[in-house]
């Protein structure tokens, strides 16, 4: 993949309301209200106390009809946009091609709890809402770590998998809460896990956040993400 | 103002009141405790060997081994009127009082025992002597014990007395449960009561006794009462700051459905914040009218004690206190009425640009919606195991859960298990192979799909599988995300593990 410390194409600081939010795009054009310095990515970034995974690969938005409810939510998420969509591992620059379009995938850091999906579509000149956006990132734990959950909020519904078992589904129309879905109790393996996502947004603002927790629903720490070779 | 009766005149009430109840048509009821509860003036339920006993006037005493289903057990040593008993280091301190000739002659003796199981060697009540009396004259009469272990100093207090005069306190020694100071004048710190005993709670005293009339059945205007003191010895004023002293007292329980007469609180503290309190009703109208123990929540509210009630069967949305959500079969909900589109605001209702029926996009549809009919909505439910969710409480089937007391399977202290359903179907909710939350197609009686439902002190319920498959110690419903709940050690700290039941 793209050595992502090499990228130096940070793009948006967003205000929202009186929020601040930082995010790097890894290689996109900047289209955003407020330009930002650079936010370099780098490997290895260890989740903050809060425990939320702030790296990710995010590929461009695939236009779907945008319906929330769960039937709409699993037809849409079963439908092959790309070759191996549920294992791939992108590298950052890589290309799919949906529909006659093609679409990249975007190494993207955040300063915050949570990945703002809206600005990263918009800041690419995407469409935001009627949109499917898949996101991939590799967690590296130093030991296996059993009894462990998945905690996410999604802004819409979105649907879940770490290391290929699908782990979460939430549906319907909604904002992204922190720890809304959470999973049954997993185990991530010693070294690299992936973890994919697929969000849904109707229209509107669309963002989402995730963490782990331990055995005692504390935000789970001492692993590294990591979104380049050596996380596979 | 209640006569005094002759000794043997009371005690001959409160046996007949036992008799009664003994030969009374007994009809099950749902949400009394089970089994043989006919006693009067029973004690503080205490707890020995993983049993619970209970001792009353004339010598009756009732045993459990859950709390919920109780039979006759073992006369102790000592007869006589509305004993209470206390557990001291490897002792249990029963205290029993007779009257001596006519009321207010009266006294109080103890006798102990290492262990409250008539089956164990260890069994044998050993006397221990009066510790307090009355000679008939002074203002008290000496009957009605009730034992506090004051846990911010470890100093032990009996307080005993009935309606003739004073409610009086004297302190026993905790090594021994005898008088500290046999010489010692007692301090009076209520009147015209009876069936009193001291709990404590955040640096407050508190003292629950009994006013009203006792044993004339479901003429009896028993009812508890409380007032809190800073200090064990007093003033214990009621919430109108008036002096117990001078007849005050803030309303604990009263008669309530069908069930007369509460009298004799006790304390049941099961840990983890978890409290109830015991108490006989002078007659149960379910019961022929007999007088029965009972086992209910105690709640707390702005510091006073409450009296919470025992679960009530029905349907109810399952609501976590931490997320507001409500728990749910994770199927795709049917909106209520039927799905609609979102469609552009600013029409309202019957006003300009509402369409041709007049009610525009916040008119709804007009006349009552009636409720969604789950044998219809269900069509499209997967068969067999489903998963458990939660989400926003929207009037859905899926949400609506029918809560009914389960027969012969046992409960635990003031309530049977229950079944947890959803309404109109047998799906119900039940702990995994995985320890995880799931509900089966039909219910098997199976332990892990009965649920016991405590109601913790400030009115919330903690819902708790009688058990689950993976689990080494009690696991309790918690809501671990707004979306998800699961099974997790009970925190009395945290609002994970605290639902409502609302009803739809």
């Amino acid at each position: 993949m793209t050595t992502l410390h090499n990228i130096h194409v940070p793009i948006l600081v967003v205000l929202a309301g009186s929020a601040f939010l930082a995010m790097a795009v890894a290689g996109c054009a900047a289209r955003s209200p407020v330009s930002s310095p650079t936010c370099s990515i780098s490997a290895g970034k260890a989740p903050g106390a809060d425990g939320f995974v702030r790296r990710w690969l995010i590929l461009e938005p695939i236009r779907v009809n945008g319906q929330l409810t769960d039937s709409d939510v699993r037809a849409a998420v079963k439908k092959e946009y790309f070759p191996n969509q549920l294992t791939i591992i992108p590298h950052d620059g890589d290309k799919v091609t949906v529909g006659g379009t093609e679409l990249t995938w975007h190494a993207v850091d955040t300063n915050d709890y949570n990945v703002n999906l809206y600005y990263f579509a918009y800041g690419l000149g995407k469409p935001t809402s009627n949109v499917l956006f898949w996101a991939v990132t590799i967690v590296n734990c130093p030991q296996k770590t059993p009894g462990v959950r998945l905690a996410i909020g999604s802004n819409a519904a979105s649907v879940w998998w770490v290391n290929d078992q699908e782990v979460i589904g939430i549906y319907g129309d909604r904002q992204t809460v922190i720890d809304d879905g959470v999973s049954k109790r997993l185990t991530l393996e010693k070294g690299p896990n992936v973890v994919r996502c697929a969000i849904i947004n109707g229209g509107g603002a669309t963002d989402f956040c995730a963490r782990f927790l331990d055995g005692e629903d504390r935000p789970l720490k001492g692993f590294t993400v990591s979104v380049d070779d050596a996380g596979r | 103002m209640n006569p005094i009766h002759p000794a043997e005149s009371l005690l001959f009430v409160r046996l007949i009141m036992l008799l009664m109840g003994s030969v009374a048509l007994w009809v099950s009821p749902v949400f009394a405790l089970d089994g043989q509860v006919q006693i009067h003036d029973p004690s503080t339920i205490m707890q020995c060997n993983g049993k619970f006993y209970t001792y009353g006037t004339g010598g009756s005493s009732l045993v459990s081994d859950d709390g919920w289903t109780w039979h006759r057990g073992v006369t102790p040593a000592r007869r006589g009127m509305a004993p209470d008993i206390i557990h001291l280091g490897d002792r249990y301190y029963l205290y029993v009082a007779a009257n001596i000739g006519g009321q207010p002659r009266a006294a109080v003796n103890m006798i102990s025992s290492k262990t409250l199981d008539p089956n164990s060697p260890d069994y044998k009540w050993e006397e221990g002597g009066i510790v307090a009396s009355s000679n008939g004259v002074e203002f008290c009469n000496a009957i009605d014990p009730g034992l506090f272990l004051d846990p911010a100093d470890g100093k032990l207090w009996l307080v005993y007395g009935s309606y003739f005069g004073y409610l009086r306190l004297v302190q026993l020694d905790p090594k021994t449960g005898k008088r500290v100071d046999p010489n010692d004048k007692p301090v009076d710190i209520a009147i015209n009561c009876e069936a009193s005993i001291l709990i404590y709670r955040d640096g407050w005293y508190y003292l629950l006794a009994t006013h009203g009339s006792c044993c004339r059945g479901a003429d009896s205007g028993y009812n508890i009462r409380v007032g809190r003191a800073r200090k064990v010895t007093g003033p214990f004023l009621d919430h109108t700051g008036l002096d117990m002293l001078l007849g005050g007292g803030k309303l604990f329980v009263g008669s309530g459905g069908r069930v007369i007469g509460p009298g004799h609180f006790g304390l049941l503290d099961l840990g983890d914040g978890v409290q109830k309190y015991s108490c006989h009703f002078e007659a149960d109208l379910d019961r022929g009218g007999a007088s029965v123990v009972d086992i209910r929540p105690l709640l707390w509210k702005d510091g006073w004690p409450v009296a919470g009630d025992n679960f009530k069967e029905g349907v109810y949305a399952v609501e976590s206190v931490r997320t507001g959500t409500a728990l749910e079969l994770a199927v795709e909900g049917v909106p209520v009425g039927g799905r609609r589109s979102r469609g552009a605001r600013g029409a309202t209702p019957g006003g300009p640009g509402a369409g041709g029926s007049g009610r525009g996009m916040f008119g709804g549809q007009g006349g009552v919606i009636p409720p969604q009919d789950v044998a219809e909505v269900s069509k499209t439910w997967p068969a067999g195991n489903v998963g458990i969710r939660m989400s926003n409480y929207l009037c859905q089937a899926q949400q609506m859960w029918d809560v009914t007391p389960v027969a012969n399977a046992g409960g635990y202290p003031g309530a049977p298990y229950f079944k947890i359903a959803i309404a109109g179907t047998d799906r119900t909710l039940a702990v995994g192979e995985d320890g995880e939350l799931v509900a089966v197609p039909a219910f098997t009686g199976g332990h892990e799909q009965l649920w016991r439902l405590d109601q913790l002190a400030d009115g919330t319920w903690r819902i708790m599988p009688k058990f689950a498959p993976t689990a080494r110690e009690s696991l309790t419903l918690s809501a671990v995300g707004s979306s998800f709940a699961t099974l997790a050690k009970f925190d009395p700290a945290s609002d994970k593990q605290r639902w409502l039941f609302k009803t739809p």
